[in-house]
């Protein structure tokens, strides 16, 4: 889900870039910022809303312009925190944050500095704060398909520490509104609103956040995983997995094992073998754990281990029951069948504990 | 450190206990140690609930897939949350915060494990730059920089 930051020419390279103009200004130069304008009347065209359509549709430039034409204006005006600043609340996130700053507990506590935006949440009963023309930006994302929002920037300043009991009042703008940008997540923009909030009256800190608003990417359903190319070879072989067997070949010259499945014996190029069924018992000869490259029916990083059989050949498989960054050379395992799939089993090997065989 | 003992459900437990590293010995270029977060399931509902975020993705995994991410993820308050306790952390409770920025990338999923790092990059009247980054499996999950105020006349 990583957005496409590096495409979008509009967006900072970085928060607190040097150049940014919100950036916070060296201690004792910081200027109060600005309260929001807000103009007196919407700039949007008055048109009927247009109905619901992929985004995919969406004639980009007419919507970009009518969504920029909210940039400016108000996202929510004499917002107020619907708890004051409180020793519960403070409690709760230190508790989640594994926070034990002694600053956040007892008589004169403060709030940590990290909670600012908390005290501005509309919580499950939802936003009472925000401004029309912020609904109907909304409105307009939603209307063209980017129903899903989720958070990339947050950058806060602190003016003054946070104390129990004192009442947060907010007002806060839509400083800006990109075009179309395309993401992992899916086709969206970016909105950037601005927050000062107050405590009993008082700018303590302000709060700039973006959120990408965006049409969800069909979700394809998982890979399968590839199947086994089965030939006159081999075929004894997947044969024996379907009946959960795992057999390997003898040769009936000399009574060497052999796997994987082949037509001819490398020790006495004899044509003729017996199938035998292995007692599924073996140990990790050695093995690779993959990262990289993805490839969409695996869920990397996993175990792959070369498997020295009981019977004295090696194959290659999955090695399961155990993250897969504690599999060890020697390590005793156990054959089992796992279902991949509705048309797919799959001979595995299973870390056993101890070598409890 | 005579703040309450956390325990719990939480992230690993506090590494805070004396006076932080804060006045005239931070320099540019000092390494914060790393800060490794298990990312449990508990830990990313917890952290919506503690910020008041009820947004559907960070609580309903059914919910998260409909709209294209593969599982709940933590929220960006919670990622703040735990990038302002990583610099308290280590600058100690005399030190002011005055600043955090930060974006997000690769989403912090159940399962996985974010390590936090930071370096101071400038130090000037008083006043500490850090650059952090929070990776996880799938890269970088959070980068930013944190600015604060150190106590004076610390030791
Ligand atoms: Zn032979």
């Amino acid at each position: 889900m990583e957005v496409s930051a590096s495409n979008d020419p509009a967006r900072p390279n970085e928060p607190g870039r040097p150049n940014d103009p919100a950036r916070p200004k060296e201690p004792g130069h910081r200027k109060v910022p600005d309260r929001p304008r807000v103009p007196d009347r919407p700039r949007v065209p008055a048109r009927p809303r247009v109905p619901a359509r992929p985004a995919e549709e969406a004639p980009p430039s007419d919507l970009t312009a009518r969504l920029k034409a909210y940039e400016g204006r108000p996202a929510a005006t004499a917002g107020v925190g619907k708890d004051p600043v409180n020793a519960a609340m403070i409690r709760h996130w230190c508790e989640v944050m594994g926070d034990a700053c002694p600053a956040y507990s007892g008589p004169d506590a403060i709030a940590p500095p990290a909670m600012l935006q908390v005290w501005t949440m509309g919580g499950l009963s939802g936003h009472t704060d925000r401004s029309a023309a912020y609904e109907e930006l909304f409105g307009l994302l939603d209307g063209a398909g980017f129903t899903s929002v989720v958070a990339t920037d947050c950058e806060q300043e602190y003016l003054r520490p946070l104390r129990p009991g004192e009442r947060i009042t907010f007002d806060a703008v839509i400083e800006s509104v990109s075009e179309r940008k395309t993401t992992k997540l899916g086709a969206g923009h970016f909105v950037t609103t601005r927050m000062d909030v107050r405590a009993d009256g008082e700018l303590a800190g302000t709060h700039r956040f973006r959120i990408l608003k965006y049409a969800p990417a069909r979700t394809e359903p998982k890979a399968a995983r590839p199947r086994p190319v089965i030939n006159r070879d081999n075929a004894g072989f997947w044969e024996g997995v379907r009946q959960h067997r795992l057999l390997i070949q003898r040769c009936d010259g000399c009574g060497t094992p052999r796997f994987p499945w082949l037509p001819g014996c490398h020790a006495c190029g004899s044509p003729d073998w017996t199938a035998v069924e292995a007692s599924g018992t073996g140990t990790v000869h050695s093995y690779v754990v993959m990262h990289h490259p993805p490839f969409p029916a695996f869920d990397p990083p996993y175990a792959v281990g070369l498997i020295e059989l009981a019977e004295g050949v090696r194959m290659v498989s999955n090695v399961i029951g155990v993250p897969h960054d504690k599999v060890r050379i020697g390590m005793a395992v156990r054959l089992e069948f796992l279902r991949v799939d509705a048309e797919l089993e799959l001979p595995v090997f299973r870390a056993v504990e101890d070598g409890a065989v | 450190m005579t703040g309450p003992g956390i325990t719990g459900p939480g992230v690993e437990g506090p590494n805070v206990g004396g006076p932080g590293i804060g006045g005239p010995g931070v320099k540019a270029g000092d390494e914060l140690p790393p800060l490794e977060i298990p990312l449990t399931r508990t830990l990313i509902v917890a952290g919506a609930l503690a910020s008041r975020d009820y947004q559907d993705v960070h609580h309903d995994a059914e919910a998260a897939r409909e709209k294209g991410s593969p599982d709940i993820f933590m929220n960006i308050l919670t990622t703040n949350g735990l990038v302002g306790r990583y610099l308290t952390d280590h600058f100690g409770p005399r030190c002011t915060l005055r600043t955090i920025a930060i974006r997000l990338g690769a989403p912090n999923y159940p399962g996985d494990t974010m390590t936090l790092r930071g370096t101071v990059t400038e130090v000037a009247g008083g006043t500490a730059t850090v650059r952090i980054v929070g990776t996880n499996r799938l890269g970088n999950h959070v980068t930013g920089t944190v600015t604060l105020n150190l106590p004076e006349g610390a030791p």
